[in-house]
């Protein structure tokens, strides 16, 4: 029987079998929002009129036996960076309350392309930079498996409601880390696909050399088909790769690894990193070389300056990005009373409408580039982009995949970290590099770490468009971490129907 | 390398459009200084025979044909301007003063 608490996959065979309408469905899925989001607080816009008549749609299509995209009828949630026609998209922040896009963005119209009816718009940190929610402009998202921790950031919105059972399926983008922190630190599976390989067109820029848009599901398969879904070549997106889309589903399905070589990056294990975070990477790795696999430990010697020369892209990136946001066109205007100029007008509105964080990576990143600092700072970031992206190829000669922790601990305390920024950016410390490289990376929940009974990540990291290999190696290790548990790992986290 | 003063964040809030109050200059000024600390580690290893990458791809321009296609129309691109008049943006004086 088909409920909120099947797989995509699951909902999508019955959809097709006629077991379930797409209606029921989603039905079922803004009920649940209703029960349980005032805990969650996963949504900032729920298009319930939008998502039944999309859902009602596509039960007509298949009435009438017209031939169905293989996810088409499954509800989904989206991050609130994605423009997406008619509806509000605010990115978090004050500066764009209440801004309904003229358009879609190209993953939003190839969702409904697919039939896959859109919920509603999810919550995270402003502009997408943080590591919590807690920089959202329109409160914290609280994380399913413990109300008084993060779910993650920055698309924290999307990881939560896809763990909280709101949505099987949720899109997020992931400039260091923001969708496989976040997919970690709520036991779900997330992915930043290669750089190129999903289309940015209509995505709201945080730092264009770094931002990917990905899938967030509870499983492999789920993860895989909305990959496949979302991604491909757009020519409104000059930087995405033309080329065929790797093979993900066929991959996620192989459930095989013999004779992979899987990599252990020496530098992010050991010291830094919770216990209980490392003893389930450990199994994980045990239960690899028990598939077949072939365990290699190599050295990426420069990942530790990947940290500090993403702080000073980023920011100097977005410093640019954010230029857009000048009260002319759409957004936010204050202190237009007719004696002000545009400048001051557009100084007072930035003011207003940006929050501590925004406002703080805009002056860095305007610091970054300024004449006289540029080559000390954003120049000699640059330089350690290379670097990293040498590690990462010689690593690659050695392994098939790379593996890591995802994060060094387990979801903290909301509050925790929001008053000390360093203390924040160095929850992203292993998955900034792929970012810098550009390469995709898949964040593998692998059980909860006895100290606190939260969920550990495993990050799996593939070359260049070989995305399907971490879905197979991730694919081959959900199997066997199911058949150990004998229950799905969310199956361990709070009821949150009870009151 | 020298302190950031509450003037050099001035500077900066001016380049990039922000109104700040002096209290969240002082503020920036503090933070800047801690996150300046913490990230100028890059220039350890960023020596000059090390060529910098700005993007991942190593992309040439990319082309398509000059061909119209359908895009908004005038209302839909005016939909969310926060002021207009005779179907244009309306925005505040943008000369001096006179």
């Amino acid at each position: 029987m088909t409920s909120i608490n099947s797989t995509a996959a699951e909902m999508a065979s019955a959809l097709a079998a006629k077991e379930i309408s797409s209606v029921e469905l989603t039905q079922q899925h803004l009920d649940r929002i209703s029960a349980v989001d005032g805990k969650i607080h996963a949504f900032l816009h729920i298009d319930q009129e939008g998502a039944l008549a999309q859902a009602d749609a596509i039960d007509k299509k298949r009435a009438s036996g017209e031939k169905l995209s293989p996810l088409a009828g499954v509800p989904i949630a989206v991050k609130d960076i994605l423009a997406q026609k008619g509806i509000p998209t605010t990115a978090g922040s004050k500066i764009l309350e209440g801004w309904r896009p003229p358009y879609d963005s190209t993953v939003v119209a190839k969702l409904k392309a697919a039939g896959v009816v859109i919920l509603g718009k999810t919550n995270m940190d402003e502009f997408a930079m943080g590591s919590s929610t807690e920089n959202s402009a329109y409160g914290t998202t609280q994380n399913p498996w413990d109300l008084a921790r993060t779910p993650g950031g920055s698309s924290g919105g999307s990881a939560a409601a896809v763990a909280a059972f709101e949505a099987p399926l949720a899109i997020g983008t992931d400039t260091g880390g923001s969708i496989r922190q976040p997919a970690a630190l709520t036991g779900i599976v997330g992915v930043k696909p290669t750089y190129g390989g999903v289309s940015r067109y209509g995505v709201i820029a945080y730092s264009s050399s770094l931002d990917q848009v990905g899938p967030f599901a509870r499983t492999v398969l789920d993860t895989a088909l909305l990959h496949e879904a979302i991604a491909g070549h757009d020519e409104r997106d000059s930087t995405s790769i033309n080329a065929p889309v790797p093979q993900v589903v066929s991959a996620a399905k192989r459930l095989d690894v013999k004779g992979m070589k899987i990599g252990v990056i020496k530098e992010l294990s050991g010291s830094g990193f919770q216990a209980g975070v490392s003893a389930r990477i450990a199994e994980s790795l045990e239960l690899l070389v028990a598939a077949g696999a072939e365990i290699v430990e190599v050295s990426c010697p420069n990942f530790e300056y990947a940290l500090a020369a993403y702080y000073l892209i980023a920011p100097s990136e977005a410093s640019s990005n954010l230029a857009r946001f000048d009260s002319m066109r759409y957004g936010l205007r204050v202190g237009d009373d007719g004696s002000r100029g545009a400048e001051e007008v557009m100084s007072a509105t930035r003011e207003a409408g940006f929050g501590k964080e925004v406002k703080r990576r805009i002056i860095l990143g305007t610091y970054a580039l300024s004449s006289g600092y540029y080559d000390a700072y954003y120049g000699s970031a640059q330089k350690v982009r290379t670097l990293v992206k040498q590690d990462f190829d010689n690593a690659f000669t050695k392994a098939d995949v790379l593996v890591s922790p995802v994060t060094p601990t387990t979801a903290f305390k909301i509050g925790e970290k929001s008053n000390d920024p360093v203390a924040m950016y160095l929850s992203d410390i292993a998955t900034i590099p792929v970012n810098m490289a550009g390469i995709g990376g898949m964040s593998l929940p692998v059980g909860l770490a006895d100290e606190d009974g939260l969920p550990v990540g495993l990050q799996i990291m593939a070359p260049v468009m070989q995305d399907d290999r971490f879905y197979r190696v991730g694919g081959t290790l959900e199997a066997a971490l199911l058949s150990k548990w004998g229950k799905p790992i969310l199956s361990n986290a709070p009821d949150l129907a009870v009151k | 390398m020298a302190a950031i003063s509450r003037d050099d964040v001035a500077h900066l809030a001016k380049l990039a459009r922000i109104e700040m109050t002096p209290a969240e200059l002082d503020h920036m000024a503090t933070e800047l200084e801690q996150i300046l600390g913490a990230v100028k580690r890059v220039q350890e290893v960023a020596t000059a025979d090390i060529a910098p990458t700005s993007h991942p791809l190593s992309m040439s321009n990319v082309f398509r044909d000059d061909v119209v296609k359908p895009s908004l129309t005038n209302s839909e691109a005016l939909s969310g301007a926060p002021a207009k008049a005779d179907e244009r943006f309306k925005v505040p004086q943008i000369l001096g003063e006179e």
